[in-house]
């Protein structure tokens, strides 16, 4: 081991002597020929990002291995958010789940109370009203919206564009509201039941829906003119974080991550629920699969959701939205009051739960981040055996020391971004 | 709540894991419309290759793997791996029954799929399932001196097995943000150059401030 290795172990301005001079590094030429001896020269530095750092979207760590400014490996570290969500699901029944699964991806909130609704329809072979399938399309495709223009704010501040930040955030700001008055909540709507929905939208809802879906492609069109081509965005983006098409279907990448390398992987298209063959709409390809074809496509669904939400808002008819088995919906508070027979499966379905038979099921649907899937297990009684929630953003994270390989330190923090993670669902 | 059992039949590569592999085939049912494919352990990793490989299976998408203990302390821990089929779009669950709970060892898939990295990372920190084989085989989502056990595993009551006061303890003297791990520390090649005793302390597994 060389004598003339520095080494350096935190992000605290390392770079400076005593006397607050920059400190020089050895060149390490060789005195032979002036030629760049690796053995002598070679710095290997040890640089720690996070827990607590604003460019790693939430309690990421990543420990970076770098020659200079190159990045040699990336170790990730996760698991400072575990909240044992999969443990306790084992110790609840199936609709007191649903609250569960508003605290892992809580970006996209409505999506996964749908998904573990459909898991748990699936497990018993469940069809849902018309009205609830339209809702439910409803709900993922603003939550699709509403968890890209995060992503999308937060990259671009990331990457030192702070003004599509307020214009996406405004923009969410109106889903929100949109999403409050629907479910009482911003963050924690838990708005499925097995069987149907906690509650219909109220009188005039879809209006106020309507007018996001006129307005918000303005927004859009304002972001892509700061964006697409601006040069500074296409220099950090274009060619950075390449992952190719047999590499990112080998690491199990889903949703804008898979289908920016090439792969015409969705969910909705192949593996349709909820009707979603019926829709029309398109779902983008990108061909370089890097962090500039992550954002076209990002881009790019948001407006197709805006296409979605029109069209299912055209098909909304009245009608009921949940399922008419008094075994699996509450009866009306006032029913349960003063009938008896509605009150016995009151009583029933508060003290045990909706009781799925034996058996399992994967449901996967495509969230924002990529296919979110729940794999439920029952032995019959009204709490699974196993509630797993395959988490696209720990997959699509597990493939970072890949996409950082060789990149610049400055880049890691572009690739992060690029993949679009919650800490709330890696770490569970 | 009727329709226990759907009426949809297994997946024709059913039929051809038998022809293929035989008696390493131990089961097949249908859950939910969904095919199951139970596998021994000792061929698991041959099969998994083939429905990888193979011209007309080509299930070259691991979208999930993982492993359920069940509540029945009959039925032993199982292995499952969610396989998919982009260019067929067809999906297939594999199983592999654990029957010995004192031999909870399968070989890796690392090698067939990156993405089972952090997947069987997963499971072994969960369910304290071995993968041989799998290159860097450490907790993911506990941090690396936790010393409860298995979370997921069903012998483990839900608020853990050590006193609240306990785990709050050891949770603030595990101090992750301060520990870099042995082979974090090789890479600046600073071991070597740490004073002797943390040399000895690191080498015991101990942990703490490392600045």
């Amino acid at each position: 081991m060389s004598d003339t290795r520095t080494v350096e172990m935190s992000l605290s301005t390392p770079t400076l002597d005593a006397a607050g001079r920059v400190r020089r590094v050895e060149l390490g030429l060789s005195g032979s020929g002036g030629g760049y001896d690796e053995e002598f020269g070679a710095e290997h530095l040890l640089v720690n990002i996070g827990p607590q750092h604003p460019a790693t979207h939430g309690v990421l760590r990543l420990v970076l291995e770098l020659e200079g400014e190159t990045v040699k490996r990336c170790i990730p570290h996760i698991g400072y958010l575990h909240s044992g969500f999969e443990k306790l699901g084992e110790y609840r029944t199936y609709n007191q789940i649903i609250p569960l699964t508003d605290r892992t991806d809580y970006l996209s909130p409505m999506a996964n109370n749908v998904c573990l609704a459909l898991a748990a329809e699936k497990l018993m072979g469940l069809e849902i009203t018309e009205r609830c399938q339209v809702l439910r399309v409803i709900a993922c495709e603003m939550s699709r919206v509403i968890s890209h223009l995060v992503w999308l704010g937060t990259t671009g501040i990331d990457l030192g564009a702070y003004t599509p930040f307020l214009w996406s955030f405004q923009e969410r700001e109106r889903v929100y509201n949109l999403q409050e008055a629907w479910t009482g909540a911003r963050l924690t709507t838990s708005m499925t039941r097995v069987g149907g929905l906690m509650a219909d939208i109220p009188a005039g809802w879809e209006d106020g829906l309507r007018e996001f879906c006129r307005t918000f492609p303005k927004t859009l069109r304002e972001v892509d003119t700061m964006f697409t081509r601006n040069a500074i965005w296409c220099g950090r983006t274009q060619g950075v974080g390449v992952l190719t098409y047999d590499e990112a279907i080998n690491y199990s990448l889903s949703g804008p991550m898979l289908r920016a390398s090439g792969v015409d992987y969705d969910v909705r298209k192949d593996r349709p629920y909820l009707g979603y063959e019926t829709y029309d709409f398109d779902v983008p390809i990108g061909e370089h699969g890097d962090i500039y074809d992550r954002y076209r496509i990002r881009m790019e669904e948001m407006a197709q959701s805006v296409r979605i939400m029109e069209q299912a808002l055209d098909r909304l008819k009245p009608g009921p939205i949940n399922v008419s088995d008094p075994r699996l919906i509450l009866p009306p508070k006032s029913r349960a009051m003063g009938d008896m027979e509605a009150m016995i499966y009151h009583f029933k379905q508060v003290m045990e739960g909706v009781k799925p038979p034996v058996g399992e099921a994967y449901l996967g649907i495509e969230n924002p981040k990529g296919e979110l899937g729940y794999y439920m297990v029952s032995d019959g009684t009204a709490k699974p055996v196993r509630w797993r929630i395959r988490p696209p953003a720990f997959l699509n994270l597990a493939a970072l020391p890949k996409m950082c390989e060789g990149a610049l330190l400055a880049d890691v923090i572009a690739i992060n971004a690029s993949v679009d993670i919650v800490m709330g669902e890696v770490d569970r | 709540m009727t329709a226990v059992i759907s009426s949809a039949t297994a997946s024709p590569s059913v039929a051809a894991l038998r022809a293929q592999f035989g008696t390493a085939i131990e089961g097949a049912e249908v859950s939910c419309g969904d095919s199951i494919v139970y596998v021994t352990r000792e061929r698991a990793h041959d099969i998994l290759a083939w429905l990888k490989d193979t011209p007309g299976q080509q299930f070259n998408y691991l979208t999930d793997l993982t492993a359920v203990d069940y509540r029945d302390p009959e039925r032993p821990l199982e292995v499952v791996y969610q396989l998919r089929s982009l260019s067929r779009k067809a999906d297939l669950r594999v199983k592999i029954a654990l029957r010995d709970e004192s031999d909870l060892e399968v070989p890796t898939v690392w090698d067939l799929w990156k993405g089972a990295d952090w997947l069987e990372r997963e499971v072994y920190d969960m369910f304290g399932v071995r993968f041989t084989g799998h290159p860097d085989l450490r907790r993911i989502l506990m941090w690396e001196t936790y010393a409860e056990g298995y979370p997921l595993r069903k012998d483990f009551p839900l608020r853990g097995h050590f006193s609240r006061g306990e785990q709050t303890r050891q949770a603030l003297a595990a101090n992750p943000e301060a520990h870099y791990s042995l082979e974090e520390l090789s890479i600046a090649e600073v071991f070597g150059e740490l004073p002797a005793d943390m040399q000895e302390r690191l080498a015991r597994g101990e942990r703490g401030f490392l600045k």
